[in-house]
């Protein structure tokens, strides 16, 4: 009897919960077909250009072990919407970002996805990891809705023609990297330590590996670990030192080289270290000597440091509002939003066109725009979704990042 | 004896009799239009960890043993069935036929990997059994995350070093690519199918509970000696029942592979994590009580859903939540004033009746 009246319980408070999230889509709708209506009635009157607001999702870990680069993203792209806000908007029309959390899981992302769909999304900035994004480009290809991912680094990510990133991809890094090693003759033989387990880290290996060989690079000692073991180095170290590496490339991100660069130390094992965007914030890893980083090299698009103008304006401004050094992926997702607004501006997007709509003038005006951004200047989209633009090479030197 | 059976019926016929109503309700909402995209996106995954709390309490409730790497079977069925239809798209073309031999496929690869484990593993006990079937379920994870798999005019490649070792040609097109899973598995699963699953899932279990074998099954939970001394033989009952629960995960591996483009064996969905969140949808619905298992995975998977308005306390919530439950569910006070409403209830309505 117990039991019975337990689970009739339970199943009404299921059914019950069905219904409520029926109920809220339906008032939702009707909201918007209101919202949408009142917009239809301004423009008879007066005639006035696009006003109103156009609905940005963001999707991205806040929560779980990437939250760090989600909760950057978030706060960027808030950052961002804020400030064009402010400025007046885009055509006059306002943005509005909804940022829902996907814990870096394919799964939960597609749910987000669907979340922000309810909410009547117009334009997806996202998502923030690669497995997740791949995921999510699928359901967006298939409803049609515009897509730009802040980092999404994998190939796959942005497979349809949908969708656009504005970081560079994973085989882009690594051919960039072995090219810079190799036009600057920086070494012959080169050591690697990556992450098998990382989607971010075996792409930019593979790619370096084959671009190594026709640079005339020889890579003497491939070593990997795991995010299970990313405590410990000294074997893949000393592997590294016994084969004579001149260079350790290091194509993963900071916290596991700012213990790698402490370990090598304690061997006295002193190559040059470079490494990719991933590195970007070792300077700030806490109880970290940063004279340990000294002539590390890498390869990002984006440093905090850096003295030109909109960088600083970036850093101060997020500084003040969220506290902490941005790192790239919030200069990524900072960029992303303007990029949205260029793109908006250019196609004359207006806040009543359906998602759909939106997608097919959006596409064609991100292969027509020219961007000048944190994350790099002039940057330029082809119709497969790759951004156009020159990675930086900066030097840590004197405890700062040093544009080569 | 006779009463007996009937209650049972009448007890199973409930269980299909609630999973059918909220296909059908869930069913009629859809063609109305009136279901959120939220909703219809959580569908399938409802149905996939419905079936793995449901075959997870074979081992827990039925056979008695705690089983920590249940994750990890559903890793081996998605993994399999997703390379299975990977290789197959160009050949069988009808989605309906190929998903069904998908699911063949990861059922029997998942069933063969719990006879694997289970010979070794069933012959220990309690805490032992518990903490080594973790550590298969790690196992299985951590090794599919080194697999490279690759397929050209040549045959199949393999390699457990990194995709340019599998030495390809050039038309050669890599299916399994390490820790970056498997791509562009065809989105074969839907709802009617996950709920046909579901179906068969409870149709096997409590067929199986209520049959000479699940007796015997029982027999070995409630005491060992006993049963030996019987003459049942209980390393094969053991092995029976703890195979088919890996299968049946195996299949909502099937599920869950073919519902989302990307398939990677992350900590997050093939780890310990998932194995001890299926562990808690059948803690909380009940060890061996297969409507409750039900209940608790749907609840369990929509709670976070449902709690996205909440923003970054989401979680937090969601954990509270979970222990409230967990309290008003098993704790014994609360199982005692439970009772005494019930039974207040009761005589009210004996009292009502003979008025």
């Amino acid at each position: 009897m117990k039991k019975k009246l337990l689970s009739a319980v339970l199943v009404l408070t299921m059914s019950a919960t069905l219904f409520a999230g029926c109920g809220s889509t339906d008032t939702e709708t009707t909201e918007t077909t209101d919202a949408t209506e009142t917009t239809d009635a301004t423009e008879s009157t007066d005639g006035a250009s696009a006003e109103g607001t156009l609905k940005i999702g963001g999707i991205g870990p806040t929560t779980g072990d990437a939250a760090v680069y989600g909760q950057a993203v978030e706060n960027a792209a808030q950052l961002a919407v804020d400030e064009i806000n402010a400025a007046g908007g885009v055509n006059g029309m306002m943005l509005e970002l909804n940022f829902q959390d996907d814990e870096a899981d394919a799964e939960k992302a597609v749910n987000a996805y669907n979340t922000l769909k309810d909410w009547d999304m117009q334009v997806l900035m996202g998502t923030v990891t690669s497995t997740a994004c791949i995921a999510v480009a699928e359901k967006t290809a298939e409803d049609n809705v515009f897509q730009l991912t802040p980092s999404g680094s994998a190939i796959e990510c942005i497979t349809h023609d949908n969708a656009f990133r504005v970081c560079f991809s994973d085989p882009n890094q690594g051919k960039a990297s072995a090219q810079y090693i190799g036009e600057n003759s920086l070494a012959t033989k080169v050591a690697v330590i990556y992450d098998s387990s990382s989607v971010y880290s075996t792409g930019i290996y593979e790619t370096f590996v084959a671009e190594a060989a026709n640079q005339g690079i020889e890579v003497v000692a491939a070593e990997a670990f795991t995010a299970d073991s990313n405590k410990d180095f000294t074997v893949q170290l000393q592997k590294a030192k016994d084969s004579g590496a001149e260079l350790l490339f290091l194509p993963i991100y900071y916290n596991e080289a700012a213990l790698i660069l402490a370990q090598a130390k304690t061997i006295s094992f002193a190559p040059t270290f470079f490494g990719c965007d991933g590195l970007d914030g070792i300077l700030a890893v806490e109880n970290f000597d940063t004279s340990l980083a000294e002539g590390v090299m890498l390869l990002t698009p984006f440093a905090a440091d850096a003295q030109d103008e909109a960088t600083q304006n970036f850093v101060t401004a997020y500084n003040e509002k969220f506290g902490g050094t941005p790192n790239q992926f919030a200069a990524d997702a900072y960029d992303a939003i303007y990029i949205i607004k260029a793109a908006a501006e250019k196609a004359g997007i207006t806040a009543d066109m359906s998602a759909s709509d939106i997608c097919d003038a959006l596409k064609t005006a991100m292969t027509e725009i020219t961007v000048d951004g944190l994350t790099g200047s002039g940057m330029t989209w082809t119709a497969d979704g790759e951004p156009n633009k020159a990675p930086k090479a900066v030097k840590i030197v004197n405890g700062v990042y040093t544009a080569m | 004896m006779k009463n007996k059976f009937n209650k049972q019926t009448k007890d199973n016929l409930i269980t299909y009799g609630m999973v059918i109503a909220a296909f059908i309700i869930m069913q009629i909402l859809l063609s109305m239009g009136k279901v959120s995209s939220l909703m219809e996106g959580l569908l399938v995954p409802l149905c996939t960890y419905v079936i793995l709390a449901v075959s997870l309490n074979l081992t827990v409730g039925i056979l008695g043993e705690l089983s920590l790497g249940h994750a990890g079977f559903m890793c081996v069925g998605a993994f399999s069935s997703a390379l299975f239809s990977k290789c197959t798209e160009a050949t069988i073309t009808n989605s309906g036929i190929r998903f069904f031999f998908a699911i063949l496929v990861g059922a029997a690869v998942a069933a063969v990997f719990g006879i694997l484990i289970g010979i070794p593993v069933l012959r220990l006990k309690g805490d032992y059994l518990a903490i080594v079937t973790l550590a298969f379920g790690e196992i299985i994870k951590n090794f599919i995350n080194v697999v490279y798999l690759g397929r050209d005019s040549k045959g199949f490649h393999f390699s457990m070093k990194d995709t340019m070792s599998l030495n390809m040609e050039a038309d050669g097109e890599v299916l399994i690519k390490g820790a970056q899973g498997i791509t562009g598995t065809p989105n074969d699963s839907n709802f009617i199918v996950g709920i046909v699953l579901v179906l068969v899932t409870i149709f096997i279990i409590t067929n199986l509970v209520n049959s000479r074998t699940g007796r015997a099954v029982m027999a070995i939970r409630d005491n060992r000696i006993a049963a030996e001394s019987l003459g049942i033989n209980i390393t094969k009952y053991k092995l029976l029942a703890f195979s088919i629960s890996a299968s049946l995960a195996g299949v909502a591996g099937v599920l869950y592979a073919h519902n989302l483009s990307t398939l990677t064996a992350l900590p997050k969905n093939f780890g310990y994590n998932m194995s001890i969140m299926i562990l808690v949808f059948v803690v909380l619905g009940g060890i061996g009580n297969i409507r409750g298992s039900i209940i608790a995975a749907v609840i369990l998977t929509l709670l976070p859903e449902l709690l996205r308005g909440l923003n970054d306390y989401r979680m937090l919530i969601y954990a509270i939540v979970l222990i409230a439950m967990m309290l008003f569910n098993w704790s014994p006070k609360a199982i005692e004033v439970k009772e005494k409403i019930s039974t207040k209830f009761r005589t009210s309505c004996k009292g009502k009746k003979e008025v």
